[in-house]
């Protein structure tokens, strides 16, 4: 399954390329060209039926949060940084794999029967972690690592649920944005209305920076990022509403701190999930942002959207999502888009 | 350009709603102007010029800070987060307005310390619902402030001064302009406050030889506020730097010198905190030469920003002359 190929694949920031390998296989033969730009985004293009003269873009974002490593210390130990939003609470004993090469490595920090009190009860701060890879001195380490390698969280793709479970949930690291790419890859076998650009980017996570090549170079009428969105559902006493919720459907973005969503592609959105009833939930507004950050004001403004699948625990070693959602958020796509020429040309609706 | 003022500054505009606005604006412009709404929403006014004439960009935001509405709880009580930068301090006892005309009043939760202040997670808004179910308004609605807009003497205040002060400036100095050797494109932008989105795309659009941004500043004449060399009443503001931009020093000089030339009063501004959409254009595509005309504001980003009356016929007067004739920014 594509989703769990892309799941497991490394793809740190700057360090895209086997996520892009993957897309590219699968891709060659639903495209009618594609290039690898300056900065290592996959673009592609699919004809359109004609009936519309829009080119619009369709982005997800190959990379993960990460670790890079910076040295390697005599007795063998690796420091490294965090690449992206990553919280140091989730690092400690975690296992990853690093580099080209996947060196397996635990992120150390004293056993429990070293440490009192007072330390149980900090967060130890990721510079004052070490990978440990089993090297015995720095030599050997720098044999299998090399400065600048990055590493990822060792989590396997697996199904959750069990016989005759509701959700179909399952387990894996990398779903943001991974979920998007297979998205985007899917709604490439599709023939929409209007000229379609599909760009898999890199560097999303430190900085929306391969969308805004993307953007530029595409110059399209609109935009929609294809996303896989936090779902904080932990129980708070307070009666506040979660980011998004599990098993709640496709969330559309009506804003977040990165950008508006048009009100026209809003309302496109959410018109079709009543009409066809597919489930389907608005992102609480003001949390996160995404490529669209960057798109919607590239060059004279790009009328933009986000559109993503919830999952628990993002940016952690291992997220949760119900496929469920998957299925919906994809025939959301798939079927909005089919009238995003005629949603576009409707004035009337910007308020 | 009282009338102007009060009717811009009462629309309802938060950041990403401005069409209320843009109507308000295109009902005020004079005839024979060529006018369009881009992708984002911002209004581009274009008035031609002569041959030899520069083309320059004059930029004012019609958006507004104001409210998010992020949860309608059980009771039909909202919580809410910010639209651009929003102070905690006026919130309580506030009242907000929707674009339906629902108003809402703000209340806060029971405090343990009553010397902080709270974060905004512990206000909310009362629009008189007693649950989601008879409640007007859902996640994802936005509210501006709710107040008039009055004056007393010279002064003014008003929710939305910043920057409907500046779109009314813009308005007259269209109205009232009669020679322009320049090839002038006046752009009423939108989402400013959330990070001068509009702008952005406009400046890339427009693609100017200059570009002015019409914007209030602050003031350092109030009690015990914090030192700034800029007060109500003594003119514009020719801005030399700010958070995010240092003016193109030919453009400062443009400005100066037009003033004292007319015998326009006003006065040299250096603001430590914020900006104008003219930081983003001055680096849209290969860099254009930018400054700004910035109208004295006590009370930014509150409910009630105060302007003299006085400062803002000056920045219209400055601008006509400026626009008069042709631009030396050396
Ligand atoms: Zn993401
Ligand atoms: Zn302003």
């Amino acid at each position: 399954m594509l989703l769990e190929r892309l799941s497991e694949a490394h793809g740190v920031s700057g360090r895209e390329e086997e996520v892009r390998s993957i897309v590219l296989s699968e891709i060659r033969g639903r495209v009618d060209d594609c290039r690898i730009d300056g900065v290592g985004n996959l673009i592609a293009h699919r004809k359109g039926t004609g009936a519309s003269s829009l080119r619009v873009l369709l982005a997800a974002h190959m990379d993960e949060v990460g670790l890079m490593i910076t040295l390697a210390e005599d007795s063998g130990l690796l420091r490294f940084a965090k690449v992206g939003g990553i919280d140091d609470r989730v690092l400690p004993a975690r296992t990853v794999l690093i580099g080209p090469k996947k060196v397996p490595g635990v992120i150390g920090m004293k056993p429990v029967h070293l440490t009192d009190n007072a330390e149980r009860n900090k967060v130890v701060e990721s510079r004052q972690l070490v990978i440990d890879i089993g090297a015995s001195s720095k030599a050997e380490a720098e044999k299998l690592v090399q400065r600048g390698d990055t590493a990822v969280f060792a989590t396997r793709y697996r199904s959750l649920a069990g016989e005759g479970s509701a959700w179909r949930t399952v387990q894996g690291k990398a779903f943001d944005d991974r979920v998007g790419c297979t998205l985007l890859v899917e709604l490439l076998a599709e023939r929409f209305p209007f000229a379609l650009s599909a760009a898999f980017t890199v560097q999303e996570e430190v900085g929306l920076r391969g969308a805004k090549v993307v953007a530029y170079a595409e110059n399209p009428d609109a935009a929609v990022v294809l996303e896989c969105t936090g779902a904080n559902e932990v129980p708070t006493p307070l009666d506040v509403s979660p980011s998004t919720r599990v098993g709640g459907g496709a969330a559309i973005t009506i804003r977040d701190t990165s950008f508006i969503a048009d009100p026209r592609l809003v309302e496109l959105f959410a018109s079709t999930a009543h009409r066809l009833g597919i489930a389907h939930q608005f992102k609480q507004p003001n949390i996160g942002g995404t490529d669209a950050g960057v798109i919607h004001k590239s060059r004279a403004g790009i009328p933009s959207i986000t559109i993503a699948v919830p999952a628990r625990y993002i940016h952690s070693p291992a997220a949760i999502m119900d496929l469920r959602d998957f299925d919906a958020t994809l025939a959301l796509v798939r079927e909005a888009l089919q009238s995003l020429p005629q949603a576009l040309s409707s004035q009337g609706a910007r308020t | 350009m009282k009338e102007t003022i009060k009717k811009l500054t009462e629309c309802f505009g938060p950041s990403g709603h401005e069409t209320a606005v843009r109507e308000a604006i295109l009902a005020e412009l004079p005839r024979g102007l060529e006018t369009r709404v881009d992708a984002m929403g911002n209004l581009i006014v274009h008035r031609k010029g002569k041959a030899g004439g520069w083309r320059l960009m004059l930029a004012a935001h019609m958006d507004e800070i104001g409210i998010v509405v992020t949860h309608v709880d059980a009771r039909g009580f909202l919580r809410f987060g910010n639209v651009g930068g929003v102070h905690l301090l006026p919130l309580l006892g506030g009242r907000v307005r929707f674009a339906d005309g629902t108003i809402g009043a703000i209340g806060v939760e029971k405090t343990d310390d009553a010397n902080k202040i709270p974060g905004m997670e512990k206000f909310y808004i009362d629009v008189g619902a007693k649950s989601p179910d008879d409640c007007p308004v859902r996640v994802g609605d936005v509210a501006c402030f709710h107040r008039t807009c009055e004056e007393r003497g010279s002064r003014i205040v008003a929710k939305a001064m910043d920057d409907r002060v500046g779109c009314a400036v813009l308005v007259h100095v269209l109205k009232d302009l009669k020679e322009c050797p320049h090839d002038l494109y006046v752009v009423f932008t939108v989402q400013e406050e959330v990070g001068l989105r509009g702008a952005t795309a406009a400046g890339f659009s427009v693609e100017p030889d200059v570009a002015l941004a019409v914007d209030i500043t602050l003031t350092g004449d109030t009690p015990e506020c914090a030192p700034m060399a800029v007060s109500l009443g003594a003119g514009p503001a020719v801005k030399i730097k700010d958070r995010a931009m240092l003016a193109h020093p030919g453009v400062k000089d443009w400005l100066l010198r037009t003033a004292e030339a007319s015998g326009i009063p006003c006065q040299r501004e250096v603001l430590v905190m914020g900006t104008t959409d003219a930081s983003v254009i001055q680096v849209s595509r290969a860099g254009v030469p930018s400054g700004c005309l910035s109208i004295p504001t006590r009370y930014a980003h509150s409910p009630s920003e105060m302007v003299d009356y006085g400062d803002v016929q000056a920045s219209v007067r400055l601008l006509l002359g400026a626009l008069a004739g042709p631009i030396d920014i050396g």
